[in-house]
């Protein structure tokens, strides 16, 4: 049977962000960012162009590189979506926001959260890549400051560091 | 925050709940994709659907089979498309526009019906709704906002034009009609295949023959022996993120000899549908570079560029020439080498690895 969600009230919805589960009420006109930024206190992504022309709002969703402010709030519940607050192991850095602070790759950090959490799925897939795939992973993220030079050999040095 | 407009959400489980739910609510319902061409239209308020009809739930969109050919479900996402093994060498075109379109994130989102349905796109159209009431809104307004002020009539681009020019900018269209591609069109009333040319009209509001209550369920690429081989170029200002503003799709059969036994050129993003250029000149002979000058001087007229994109309209037009060029080129046998500078942007990305 089809579903239906009416636009003009909240309705609840269960989000399963960097692990944990949030049951929230939200208004399902919204995209999965605002529902990050404004119904889930998780301000960490970042709102950029808003459509889908910058890439610094990008999160994983089920392991995808994807951007949350061309997703639809209610055609994310109920998956796993991964953002830049859920990389660190408590304390402990994840290996390329390391690399990131050491190397450079991150200057006013507007475009890093998006970038870290596209570069960890590029990671996982490939743990060894070259110098071109991660060109070509990073190729909808832009970034104002770097120059990107340091961006990709910050996820280069990750990837020595994850897979030694 | 550019908010997206209020709509109602209706999620059917089936192809066939899907096609009696447009069959009841056309014009007010939109199919809902990937949404990556329908969101930011709707935060610009330049398309208000009422209600969305989400296509996520129906599994059987994103399914490909073997049927001598290959049917590719509508809702594969781009990515998929792009990595999709069983594309034969000879239709790698689509492979090629598949993985050009956007960026790698959109392409994860993007799906393939998403992409053939693709709203037009003008200089005067993609703006804020600000900034379109600001010069006048043109033809192409949006239908469901409460713009009852709005005088509906100048096009920007052509203001004597009794129509839209706003341009077919689908990076798989050209390629996939250049393959000779049928689409399965489902409505209430059952399933219609049609050539994927036939779906195209040459009007920026008119985009689609298809009608409104009617769901693209599947692209069909014709079964094809090794004579063939296909290539997709693509100009855009930017390696990543843009939109293109003058592609080409060709497919070429040459027998042993290099002679051509058949051909498809098309041209996208230069008018508002894909153009089908007259390939029989090419016919019976083979690829020189007289053959090739001749053709590729004879697209510019059909092609027709309007300054409504991205890149000076003058150099758009010099690009057709180029680009027909080199894509038959391409497909005779040049080297990246021979090709030039030019080519190496245009076809950068040949993911070979990803064909059988
Ligand atoms: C920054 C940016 C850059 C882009 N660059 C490119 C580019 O270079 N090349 C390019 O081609 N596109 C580009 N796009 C547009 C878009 O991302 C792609 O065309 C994508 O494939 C659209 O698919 P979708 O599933 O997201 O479509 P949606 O937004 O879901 O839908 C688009 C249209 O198709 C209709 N539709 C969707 N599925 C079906 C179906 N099965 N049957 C009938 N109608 C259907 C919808 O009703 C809607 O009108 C870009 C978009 C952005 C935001
Ligand atoms: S071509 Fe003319 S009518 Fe169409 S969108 Fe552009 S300005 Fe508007
Ligand atoms: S904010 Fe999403 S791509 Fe720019
Ligand atoms: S660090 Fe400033 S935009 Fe990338």
């Amino acid at each position: 049977m089809t579903e239906e969600i009416a636009g003009d009230q909240k309705v609840m919805g269960r989000f399963r962000v960097n692990g944990d589960e949030h049951h929230v009420a939200y208004a399902p006109h919204k995209t999965l960012l605002e529902v990050l930024r404004e119904d889930l206190d998780l301000p960490g992504t970042k709102h950029g162009c808003e459509l889908g022309e910058c890439g610094a709002c990008a999160v994983l969703v089920d392991g995808v590189p994807t951007l949350s402010c061309l997703l639809l709030g209610l055609e994310a519940t109920e998956r796993e979506v991964l953002t830049v607050e859920g990389l660190a192991d408590d304390a402990r850095l994840h290996p390329l926001q390391a690399a990131f602070a050491d190397l450079g790759g991150s200057q006013c950090g507007y475009c890093t959260p998006g970038v870290l959490v596209t570069a960890k799925a590029l990671l996982d897939e490939t743990p060894k890549p070259t110098r071109e795939q991660i060109q070509e992973a990073l190729a909808g993220n832009l970034c104002r400051c770097t120059g990107y030079l340091q961006i990709f050999e910050a996820v280069e040095a990750a990837a020595e560091e994850c897979a030694p | 925050m550019m908010r997206v407009p209020q709509f109602r959400y209706l999620a059917p489980k089936s192809v066939g709940e899907a096609a009696k739910i447009l069959r009841g609510e056309v014009p007010s319902a939109q199919l809902f994709a990937g949404g990556t061409d329908l969101i930011p239209n709707m935060k610009r308020g330049q398309q208000v659907p009422k209600t969305l009809v989400g296509l996520r739930g129906l599994h059987a969109l994103r399914e490909v089979h073997a049927d001598g050919g290959l049917s590719l479900g509508a809702g594969l996402s781009l990515s998929s498309v792009a990595g999709e093994g069983r594309i034969p060498l000879a239709q790698r075109a689509l492979i090629m526009a598949a993985g050009k379109v956007a960026t790698p994130q959109i392409r994860n989102m993007g799906t393939l019906g998403g992409n053939l349905c693709l709203d037009t796109r003008c200089n005067y159209y993609n703006q804020n709704y600000e900034w379109r009431e600001a010069i006048g809104f043109c033809k192409k307004a949006p239908d469901g906002v409460a713009i009852q002020e709005v005088t509906h009539g100048t096009c920007w681009v052509a203001p004597s034009s009794p129509r839209c020019w706003a341009v077919n900018s689908s990076d798989s269209a050209p390629a996939l009609i250049a393959l000779g591609a049928e689409i399965s069109l489902v409505s209430a009333d059952g399933e219609r295949r049609i050539p994927l040319a036939e779906l195209y009209h040459h009007d920026g509001m008119a985009f689609l023959s298809k009608r409104p209550d009617e769901l693209l369920t599947q692209v069909h690429l014709p079964a094809v022996d090794a004579s063939w081989r296909s290539t997709y170029w693509k100009l855009r200002r930017r390696g990543s993120f843009d939109f293109p503003v003058v592609s080409v799709g060709a497919a070429v059969s040459l027998d042993a000899g290099g002679v051509v036994q058949a051909a498809r050129v098309v041209i996208g993003a230069v008018t508002s549908a894909p153009v089908v250029l007259d390939a029989s000149a090419l016919v019976g002979a083979p690829l020189t570079d007289e053959a090739i000058a001749a053709f590729a001087d004879a697209a510019v007229k059909p092609a027709r560029p309007l300054d409504n994109t991205d890149f000076h309209l003058s150099w758009r037009k010099r690009v057709v020439r180029e680009y027909v060029a080199g894509a038959l080129r391409e497909l005779r046998g040049d080297t990246a080498d021979q090709l030039g500078l030019l080519a190496r942007s245009a076809a950068r990305i040949l993911p070979l690895a990803a064909c059988s």
